[in-house]
């Protein structure tokens, strides 16, 4: 009974705030509500038993959620409406429920023509970190070695990208230096237009 | 489920709530008397004896202040953030054993709230929500200064997560377990099974992460009040910027916690001088807090970000890698 009670009133919750991401136009509701929900999402794994993988999902999307904070605190005034440019309705109306179809039909699908077979039985006496663990490296291994090759690659890239100047830093240098260092920049580009 | 673990399970909720809460009052008039007799003077003294009642005193007065909200705040979203920092200190502590398991005319008490088996995880994960209360409370406001300290917050985290994570990595490595109770019995055989002997390093990094997890002073830049005011706080009055503190002082408690079950042995083999002894750990680890903001000054945040990202991270992970290879071999 606990089990159903929960059930119904995180679902209630996670609609919610996914909604009030989805309507609203202040940015900082829209973000809020969708920290929200992730956490709220997390309480459907404690429900089944998946402690591991709701620590996970609590830790990876406020970290997430998080990013988006700063982006959102770089480019608008968090403390202002968002104008939204809406030229067509219709179509964003129309591929909205188009795209809520198909989610529901690609997740109901197996489920009503009886075609789930459970692989990987759960194994007694194994904890859910090793439970993970072992699908991990087993199964999954090639995807999973795959992500942490995508992983590095997208951080030397990023390193590479804003690694430039890396070595001089504003706050240890002399007002002097700082002076040199804009004019100097500002002779070569009179020279590039020239 | 029955109904006796239904009841005991509120009992403990409302008990921690209660002690924890109590212990943040305690913790500002231990705060103050400490950094006072470091600094040669008094520290309060008027109210009761010793100043004792100051904390009556101040809580009267952070219930009975009018609650100010300001015109051009977020109105929801400011009034929400300090609750997110208080609640999410709170749930945090539901993963945490406080004490050994006890029995009390027959009935065996354990102090934990929830005994899940990825209790770590669950603690520091819930601790990393807590953050999201200055950064709205500071988007929210409507303030330079405040916007200045969310961005702060929001920086300062993020990376120090990572410290905190990899430093946890290497005991975490050798225990084979994420569970806090787990961790506790590894070391249940003494001194000499502490885990900090066999991980010093992790031990230092993760005391360090957890100055920055809480935002107490050597990285207090948060709320830097030489710089920008209170930061999120400042426009805060009464009860609402009461929350934050009160959250911020369950962090460091929570926070000591894990620290001494991790490192220290915890409560050790269960015995009344061990829960004794986690209790003095925890004290220890408080009043380490208190004295490093006595002794030390805030940094620049260009120097945090140079300790975390270039000093701290790879001692972590090289304390991980050497780990592994002496585990293998």
């Amino acid at each position: 009974m606990f089990e159903a009670i929960a059930f119904y009133l995180f679902a209630a919750l996670t609609i919610v705030m996914f909604t009030i991401t989805v309507m609203t136009s202040q940015a900082l509701y829209a973000l809020t509500a969708m920290a929200a929900g992730m956490i709220f999402i997390s309480a459907f794994f404690f429900i089944l038993g998946a402690d591991f993988l709701g620590a996970i999902q609590i830790i990876v999307y406020t970290g997430a959620v998080m990013a988006l904070y700063a982006f959102g605190m770089m480019f608008f005034d968090t403390t202002r409406n968002v104008v939204e440019k809406r030229t067509n309705p219709q179509i964003v109306f129309i591929l909205g429920t188009l795209a809520a179809i198909m989610v529901v039909a690609i997740v109901v699908a197996p489920i009503v023509s009886n075609n789930i077979q459970a692989l990987y039985p759960i194994q007694e006496g194994v904890g859910n970190s090793q439970a993970v663990g072992m699908v991990l490296f087993t199964k999954y291994l090639v995807p999973f070695e795959v992500a942490a090759v995508m992983l590095l690659v997208a951080m030397i890239a990023g390193i590479v990208l804003a690694g430039k100047k890396m070595d001089k830093s504003l706050t240890l240098m002399a007002e002097e230096e700082i002076e040199m260092m804009h004019a100097s920049t500002e002779t070569h580009q009179e020279r590039g237009e020239h | 489920m029955d109904a006796a673990f239904i009841i005991e399970t509120i009992v403990k909720i409302v008990v921690i709530m209660l002690i924890f809460s109590a212990l943040a009052g305690f913790g500002t008039y231990f705060e103050r008397k400490v950094l006072a007799f470091m600094q040669r003077r008094l520290g309060p003294m008027h109210v009761g004896p010793y100043g004792l009642l100051q904390i009556m005193a101040d809580g009267i007065k952070l219930f009975t202040k009018e609650d100010i909200v300001p015109q051009n705040v977020v109105k929801p979203i400011f009034k929400i953030a300090p609750v997110i920092t208080a609640a999410t200190a709170f749930m945090a502590a539901a993963a945490i054993p406080f004490w050994p398991q006890f029995t009390v005319m027959g009935y065996t008490v354990h102090p934990i709230v929830a005994d899940i088996n990825v209790g770590i995880l669950y603690v520091l994960g819930v601790m990393a929500i807590g953050l999201y209360g200055p950064l709205l409370g500071g988007m929210a406001s409507a303030n330079k200064w405040s916007l200045i300290s969310a961005a702060r917050s929001a920086a300062i985290f993020i990376s120090y997560e990572v410290i905190t994570g990899l430093s946890l990595l290497a005991p975490l490595m050798m225990v084979g377990s994420l569970s806090l109770i787990d961790i506790n019995n590894y070391q249940a055989g003494g001194i000499t099974n502490w885990i900090v002997w066999s991980q010093p390093v992790a031990f230092i990094l993760f005391w360090i992460a957890a100055f920055a997890e809480t935002g107490r002073t050597p990285f207090h830049l948060v709320a830097n009040d030489h710089e920008i005011i209170d930061g999120f706080g400042t426009e805060y009055s009464g009860m609402r910027w009461g929350l934050f503190f009160i959250g911020e002082y369950a962090n460091m408690f929570f926070i000591s916690f894990v620290m001494a079950i991790i490192f220290l042995g915890g409560f050790g083999d269960g015995t009344i001088a061990g829960a004794v002894q986690l209790i003095l750990k925890v004290a220890f680890f408080f009043f380490f807090f208190l004295w490093t903001r006595a002794a030390w000054p805030d940094v620049r945040p260009d120097q945090l970000m140079w300790l975390c990202w270039k000093v701290l991270m790879p001692i972590a992970v090289l304390n991980v890698i050497v780990t592994g290879i002496v585990m293998m071999f």
